[in-house]
């Protein structure tokens, strides 16, 4: 079927969904949504295997319970992109907010730019879902908070400002899954439940593979894997996954 | 120093008739604390009491009846101020340092309001109504309701109306099973409570660990919850609901999170949560989505996108003093029902210190709610359901007539498939079968066994319900709904009276 172009300029965002809602129940999967600004909930429990082009800024709450399919925002998104997730793949050309990926069980979210606080919080991996959060930029604090499972990379790739490469807490309450953070980052905002480990082989082919699908989603921007490959990586792993086991008597 | 080990002074003694006693050793396989067993060279069998933690299994299943289980009552020098538990806990802590765990609901000796209310009944001038022959309703809908209705005439004269309805649960007794996770509970329990909310055409809720495959089927009667660890929540989890419910806090543990220990996660727990086998399950304090009222509208309305406006969205709190105006805040972000979980509520685990010290009675939580609602008139836009220390059909009676449209019923499910209290639910081996997931004891709770007596407990308090009703000569409970002259109060202060907004015993109207 054609791509289904809507004008969302002035749209509330319950007209917008209910339109992508009724044409994905008519058969459409391709959408492109022209002069999104701040609709939330788009994508929201979509099921099937679509695919969403937007032009402008998406709103809070991006591809919310998704279990499939594919976003494209060609801008900046709000707070929430990817809350509780479930297999979607979201590219975002700018920078997203704060929330980004809490509880999200699969997919995949790659953000261009900076990303804002509290990324990722409860990630989980499940058999063969395993998330993957890929920031170009830097990120705020509380990143990777109570993670449990999946992967987040945090690039540092245009450096454009004073902030450091990332806040404070950082993962803070992380019984699973790992960081992979580019560059050093200062001990002092660790999170006390992580610690920092050395990349071996399986490491680096792992980046190399994740790197490679995020340079490809962004490739007007011309950035190369073997490029970020040659700065070293921090890679962040929970000391124990079970953080709180300990301060019971029984 | 003298080492004084908590161990030293057991709380229960297990007696047992040896004329009465055949050896048989079902007590030492039936007990799950691993306090009783066989002693080969005195060919008998003994307890070790230090072990026991009163659940009565034993009692219960020795085919001779030679095993009495009693608390201890006399076992320090009596004192008023430091009771046996107090000091108790104080050696346990000197013992190992940490937290104290416990399981259930608040066992303390607080003032109980259900206990001080008395219901009115009609005597000559306004005659009582026999349930027996005039019909009785108890069905309740449970959403929003509309401000006002608008009719339209259609081209034949005839009456339409324009109003569009929001989505409400219809339940034929307003009496729904709580949310207790799979996890804290084991499958047979879920499959319990599915299978009696569907054969009485109520609602039972999952909690938060997820909805298991094999109940998809029942979900035209679940209450799927979203709470803070989002564990097995999709868009298919809420899809198949008749409504979501997002759990902000638990009446046993107000603002703090959950906690299901790694040991617990087994593979059938991992597929449903999905989560490996063995992690911790850990729901942080907060969602950390949710900061603020606005906050709590966004989720609401992600779930109303995600479910196309078909479902009603629930949002759980723990009662807790500033209840009113959070309550109100709610309504105003959307929710088309509140459940107000109060300090009695039980849990799989919490802090003992938090089970007993945090949180107000729901019977307050109830009252100050509806009547704030009622002031900014918006007690339409949502329902109540109480839940937390819901005994029998009086309290729900009470809790209906106090301004809840519905109650949650745990612990009296718990009671009714078998559960003593003995407050072990948190160490996983509830020799009762209940809250473990030790494939071996959960056998102990037959599924359809188990539905039936929560079907009778349903249908017991419904009879109850409709003579109460009767008594009062109201025919239909969305009558009682909120109708405090139908209470009076009995042995509470001016305050207590007024803050639950009912008269004293004995005075008129
Ligand atoms: S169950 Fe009763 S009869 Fe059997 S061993 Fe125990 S006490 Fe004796
Ligand atoms: S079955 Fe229960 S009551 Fe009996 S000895 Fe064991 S712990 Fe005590
Ligand atoms: S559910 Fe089991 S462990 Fe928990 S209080 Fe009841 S009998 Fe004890």
């Amino acid at each position: 079927m054609e791509p289904l172009v809507i004008d969302a300029k002035g749209m509330h965002y319950r007209e917008l969904n209910q339109i992508i809602r009724d044409k994905v129940a008519e058969g459409y999967r391709h959408f492109i949504l022209h002069n999104v600004n701040g609709q939330r909930y788009i994508g929201a429990g979509i099921m099937e295997d679509v695919f969403i082009e937007i032009h402008g800024v998406a709103g809070n709450d991006l591809g919310v319970f998704m279990k499939r399919g594919t976003i494209i925002v060609y801008d900046d998104a709000q707070d929430g992109v990817g809350n509780t997730m479930e297999g979607t793949k979201i590219v975002v050309h700018g920078m997203a907010g704060d929330v980004c990926g809490y509880g999200m069980r699969g997919g995949k979210l790659h953000i261009l730019r900076d990303i804002g606080y509290r990324t990722g919080i409860h990630m989980k991996t499940y058999k063969d879902m395993v998330p993957v959060i890929i920031v170009g930029g830097k990120a705020g604090d509380f990143f990777g908070e109570y993670m449990a499972g999946g992967i987040l990379i945090l690039l540092n790739l245009w450096d454009d400002d004073d902030r450091p490469i990332v806040g404070s807490y950082l993962g803070t309450g992380m019984h699973g899954g790992v960081m992979y953070i580019r560059g050093e980052v200062d001990p002092h905002n660790l999170g006390k439940e992580v610690g920092i480990k050395e990349l071996d082989e399986k490491d680096f082919l792992l980046l190399k593979k994740l790197l490679k699908e995020y340079c490809e989603d962004f490739k007007d921007y011309g950035l190369s894997v073997d490029e970020i490959m040659k700065s070293p990586f921090t890679k962040l792993v929970p000391v124990s996954t079970r953080p709180y086991g300990k301060i019971y008597a029984y | 120093m003298l080492y004084k080990s908590l161990s030293s002074f057991p709380v229960f003694e297990v007696e047992r008739d040896y004329d009465k006693c055949i050896v048989c050793g079902c007590c030492v396989q039936q007990c799950t604390f691993d306090a009783t067993y066989y002693l080969p060279y005195a060919k008998k069998v003994i307890t070790d009491e230090h072990k026991c933690v009163g659940c009565k299994r034993c009692e219960a299943m020795c085919p001779t009846g030679a095993i009495k289980v009693r608390a201890v009552t006399n076992e320090f020098k009596h004192n008023a101020y430091w009771d046996a538990r107090t000091i108790r806990d104080i050696y346990k802590q000197a013992d190992q340092g940490g937290v104290i765990l416990t399981g259930g609901g608040n066992d303390r000796r607080f003032r109980v309001y259900w206990d001080h209310l008395l219901i009115d009944a009609c005597q000559v001038t306004n005659p009582s109504i026999d349930p027996l022959r005039e019909p009785m309703e108890l069905r309740t809908f449970l959403g929003r309701k509309p401000d006002a209705l608008e009719v339209e005439y259609n081209e034949k004269g005839e009456p339409e109306l324009k109003t569009k309805i929001a989505p409400n649960l219809v339940a034929e007794i307003p009496v729904i099973f709580a949310p207790m996770s799979y996890g804290a509970l084991n499958l047979n329990m879920h499959k319990a409570m599915a299978a009696a909310a569907d054969a009485m055409g109520t609602y039972w809720n999952t909690g938060e660990g997820s909805l298991h495959r094999d109940l998809y089927k029942y979900g035209h009667c679940t209450i799927v919850q979203v709470a803070s660890g989002r564990f097995g929540v999709s868009a298919e989890y809420l899809k198949v609901a008749a409504a979501a419910e997002i759990k902000i806090g638990q009446g046993a543990k107000p603002g703090i999170g959950g906690h299901l220990p790694g040991e617990k996660v087994d593979e059938e727990i991992s597929k449903t949560r999905m989560i490996p086998v063995g992690t911790d399950a850990l729901s942080p304090a907060p969602h950390h989505d949710i900061y603020s009222i606005e906050d709590l509208r966004q989720l609401i309305y992600a779930i109303k996108e995600a479910t196309n406006y078909e479902k009603p969205v629930s949002v759980k709190i723990a009662a807790v003093h500033n209840v009113a105006a959070i309550a109100s805040g709610i309504a105003r972000a959307g929710a088309d029902i509140i459940v107000l979980d109060g300090f009695r509520g039980g849990t799989g685990a919490s802090p003992a210190i938090v089970r007993d010290y945090v949180g107000i009675p729901v019977e307050i939580a109830v009252a100050v709610v509806d009547q704030r609602l009622r002031e900014e008139g918006i007690r339409n836009w949502v329902s109540i359901i109480a839940a937390g220390g819901i005994r029998n059909s009086a309290d729900v009676i009470k809790a209906i007539a106090l301004g809840a449209d519905a109650v949650y019923i745990g612990t009296s499910a718990l009671l009714a498939v078998g559960c003593t209290l003995c407050h072990k639910c948190y160490t996983g081996r509830c020799a009762w079968g209940i809250t473990t997931n030790d494939p071996h004891i959960a056998k102990r709770l037959n599924p359809d066994i188990a539905a039936e007596r929560l079907i009778n407990l349903l249908k017991g308090w419904a009879h109850e319900m409709k003579e109460m009703l009767g008594l009062m000569g109201i025919n239909a409970i969305e009558s009682l709904k909120g109708n405090r002259l139908r209470l009076r109060a009995i042995g509470l202060t001016k305050e207590e009276m007024d803050i639950l907004g009912v008269l004293p015993a004995g005075e008129g109207i």
